[in-house]
């Protein structure tokens, strides 16, 4: 199971592992059959190769949203002995390539077991802070007035701890897409194209474009019905996970610009967006769980459950500790429900460039590539004479 | 006592089955297959080949009720029924709103089949999807779906049907007793005999040679359609039409699977090289027209073949100019190499090649037209598109007669009621490939099977509503207004 290394010398021809070997015979019958073109981005691109290198095996597994609509169409699927089962095959590629290109690379270790990576970080971050908050204030109740908790943990320190962390995750994600990108990335296009491209991209990125099933009615779930479902609390919890960003940024300019500290007051609008966020990250992540538990086993790669599902469990847990710190700020709970809240969060930020948080990064990019590729002339005429 | 029976569970079945659900009758649908392989042939489809005056969603420009008739009388060489054809042809103008209330999606044709953009709408995701979205109309509906469930005899009482009876077998390992299920009216929609090998043997025989060509066949359908309820239907002195070696029938790689093999397994490149047969000898005129107007006649002209193989070879100027096919074609640097590796006689294949090559008159090549690149004093000659194979590594890909469905069924008419003696049953209909040979005596034109399926599927559901007592509108006007 050697993997390519995009940094090695480019004149050796990268040997295809198993899990890449396996998504290029699927193309092959994929690439003769063509049926499922309608559905999403990865067949239109597919029609453009004849054959299928590692690099564009990862940029089409990547561009795979795992929605299920070619499974159930399929008439090689098993128990044809094609044995087609395009997202099983490109789920299994999509993990092999987060921890290929994870940044430092011995961390994409990590995803080998990232359901107990996940437990583990959550475990250490509330270690942490529930033994940094015994050590500053002596117990976990004391009340602050007003629910201050910089009283507890001043701005700065914070700040400063949680910046850090993230700075090093976005870090970490950036080179991590930067490597992913230039191995699959397209000849070069006209900035015109590029501009229109990006637009696309962004577009189909924050409409979540291919869980709409190619006409509308939404992706598969638990059978070759379609819901519309997965999509939705995918958008809950993007927009959910935006809102809560915002909040913080509106907070961080108030504290900065206007010389205005935490705590707000419940109708402030660091406080309503975080109320806001925090209700779709909630609402998504459970309703994700929820369709995942109930998930056809023939979709994805059933190893990944873990990944999936630790990664709903901290998004759901972060929000619903953050709510209930809000909740009980005035009260001698405070002090628990903080560190419980921050050693979540730590656990968060330190795991996005290691979790299932990268999906949304690769599969960005892999949107954008294929924006830019199909504004290009296809390099085959492939039988469209 | 249900209402309407229907046997089959494929594209005419369904539509059958849901309309005599919509006109109130209470149906239930016998699947011979198990749940996984459902859909007959219908999974392997992809397109209706439809009549439009004007472009409509995914079809371009115009396809008109007489080019439309044209083309079926051309591919079918006349043997047709004008009347049954121009219904056919009609309901696909309009049948596709009702097939979008049931759940199927049409896509704009695939790229490698711009070709049929304006004759053929695409169901998005292919046959399977049209199926599965039928299916679960049909669920909620309230149909009554059984799977497991192939009728091997019916029971009439002149020329009414009475009931239907499926035979003992074995589900996961249960014994499930044989079975008699009555209905006031019945459709048969369960597929042709094509995956029925002794029957094919009966059909085809021996050649001159000795060799029995159907033993050599590989079926592109599905592995459900042993023609059970066909031959029963023959013995129960049904009439019938239709010659039984008439099949939609294409070239495909000969290392495609015996059953199911679908699309995937056409080849594609004939008209951009030459084909040889077993004794690296051509025979047919490989540029005769356009590849979708000629591929279904290279089922035949394989099967002709001794040993019923042949080899498509090609160089590399053709590629990318077709379909990638599925298995990888064998490459050589040599025409001498590529011989003995398809062990090919090699001095005679290197002699064909080279005759073609020195016959070549070189145009401009243009494959998106009937060019002018031809050969000339060779038999058989290559009337289009004859370019020298001179630029190695040439590629061979093997060949095998591939066949879809077959032609044989039963006589009907505008009402699909099946006919004994010339008498119409008053409740017993025929829709699908069962009948599909009234309308396509032989040949084939992409789309036009699914188009019959979809039409006489929806008459014989009406008119089955209609013998158990359900009367609609359509039910009583004459087809070709109602349908």
């Amino acid at each position: 199971m050697q993997l390519f290394d995009p940094k090695a010398p480019g004149n050796l021809i990268p040997v295809l592992n198993l899990d890449e070997s396996e998504v290029q015979r699927q193309m092959s019958v994929c690439n003769a059959c063509r049926y499922c073109e309608g559905f999403c981005a990865v067949f239109p691109a597919m029609t453009r190769r004849l054959e299928f290198s590692q690099a564009d095996i990862h940029y089409l597994a990547n561009l795979c949203h795992n929605c299920g609509a070619c499974l159930h169409a399929c008439q090689y699927a098993a128990p044809h002995e094609f044995g087609i089962n395009v997202p099983k095959a490109m789920a299994k590629v999509r993990l092999d390539t987060y921890a290929e290109y994870a940044w430092p690379q011995v961390m994409g270790k990590l995803y080998r077991r990232n359901g107990l990576a996940l437990a583990l970080a959550s475990g250490a971050g509330l270690a942490l802070f529930l033994c940094l908050t015994l050590m500053v204030m002596g117990n976990l109740f004391t009340a602050m007035p007003g629910g201050n908790f910089y009283g507890i943990f001043p701005h700065n320190t914070l700040a400063l701890m949680f910046g850090a962390v993230f700075g090093f995750s976005v870090l970490a994600l950036t080179i991590g897409v930067r490597r992913f990108w230039r191995n699959v990335s397209p000849a070069d296009a006209p900035r015109q194209e590029k501009t229109a491209a990006a637009l696309e991209a962004a577009a189909n990125v924050a409409r979540l474009k291919y869980l709409d099933g190619g006409h509308g009615e939404g992706c598969n779930n638990a059978d070759d019905q379609f819901t519309l479902w997965r999509r939705r609390l995918h958008h809950f919890t993007f927009y959910g996970f935006m809102l809560c960003f915002a909040a913080t940024g509106v907070a961080t300019l108030y504290h900065f610009l206007l010389d205005w500290s935490a705590p707000y007051p419940v109708l402030s609008l660091p406080v309503m967006l975080g109320i806001a966020g925090g209700v779709g990250l909630l609402i998504g992540p459970a309703g994700l769980l929820w369709l995942n538990l109930r998930r056809n086993p023939e979709h994805g790669d059933e190893n990944q459950k873990p990944m999936d599902r630790g990664f709903i469990a901290l998004l759901f847990l972060v929000s619903a500790s953050g709510l209930a710190l809000l909740a009980f700020r005035e009260s001698a709970a405070l002090g628990l429900m903080l560190a419980i809240h921050l050693g979540l969060v730590m656990a968060f930020f330190l795991t996005m460039p290691y979790s299932k948080f990268a999906h949304g990064i690769f599969r960005s990019a892999a949107l954008l590539k294929h924006s830019i590729e199909k504004r290009q002339p296809s390099p085959i005429n492939g039988g469209s004479d | 006592m249900i209402d309407v029976l229907v046997i089959g569970g494929g594209n005419a079945a369904l539509c059958a089955a849901l309309m005599a659900r919509e006109a109130g009758a209470s149906v239930m649908l016998l699947e011979g297959a198990p749940k996984i392989w459902r859909g007959g042939n219908s999974q392997h489809t992809r397109n209706l080949r439809c009549m439009h005056d004007a472009p409509q969603d995914v079809l371009v420009d115009a396809y008109p009720e007489e080019e439309y008739w044209q083309d079926l009388l051309k591919v079918t060489g006349g043997i047709t029924n004008e009347k049954l054809a121009r219904i056919v042809i009609r309901a696909s103008s309009n049948c596709r709103d009702w097939m979008r209330c049931h759940g199927v999606h049409f896509q704009p044709s695939l790229s490698g089949a711009l070709h049929v953009a304006r004759t053929n709408a695409f169901f998005m995701g292919g046959g399977k999807a049209l199926v599965n979205a039928y299916f679960r109309s049909a669920e909620r509906l309230g149909i009554k779906i059984r799977y497991n469930a192939q009728v091997t005899d019916i029971e009439l009482k002149g020329a009414e049907f009475v009931a239907a009876y499926i035979g003992e077998r074995e589900v996961d390992g249960q014994r499930l007793p044989a079975e008699r299920i009555q209905a006031k009216a019945c459709v048969l929609a369960a597929g042709g005999f094509e995956s029925n090998r002794a029957w094919l043997r009966e059909a085809w025989g021996q050649n001159e040679r000795g060799e029995w060509p159907s033993d050599n066949f590989l079926i592109r359908g599905t592995r459900f359609n042993t023609g059970v309820l066909l031959r029963r239907m023959q013995n129960l002195g049904a009439d019938f039409i239709g010659d039984p070696t008439q099949a939609h029938m294409v070239a495909i790689d000969a290392r495609a699977p015996l059953y199911d093999g679908g699309i995937c397994t056409r080849i594609d490149c004939v008209s951009l090289g030459v084909v040889v047969n077993r004794d690296g000898e051509r025979f047919y005129d490989e540029g005769e027209d356009f590849w979708p107007k000629r591929y279904a006649i290279w089922g035949r002209l394989v099967a002709g073949q001794p040993g019923q193989q042949a080899y498509s070879i090609i160089d590399q100027q053709a590629l990318g100019r077709f379909m990638p096919p599925v298995f990888p074609g064998t490459k050589a640097n040599s025409l001498e190499d590529l011989a003995r590796q398809l062990k090919l006689p090699v001095t005679q294949f290197v002699k064909t090649i080279e005759q073609y090559n020195a016959a070549c008159r070189v145009g401009t090549f243009d494959h998106t037209a009937l060019d002018n690149c031809h050969t000339e004093g060779l038999t058989p000659a290559k009337t289009h598109w004859a370019r020298p194979l001179v630029k190695p590594p040439f590629c061979a890909y093997p060949l095998k007669p591939g066949v879809t469905f077959t032609y044989l069924g039963l006589a009907t008419d505008d009402t699909a009621a099946v006919h004994f003696n010339g008498e119409a049953s008053p409740n017993l209909f025929v829709a699908g490939e069962m009948m599909a040979g009234n309308v396509l005596g032989k040949g084939y034109t992409a789309g036009i099977g699914m188009a019959i399926g979809t039409a006489f599927g929806r008459i014989a559901g009406v008119q089955a509503a209609a013998a158990a007592g359900f009367l609609t509108p359509s039910s009583t006007e004459p087809q070709h207004a109602a349908v």
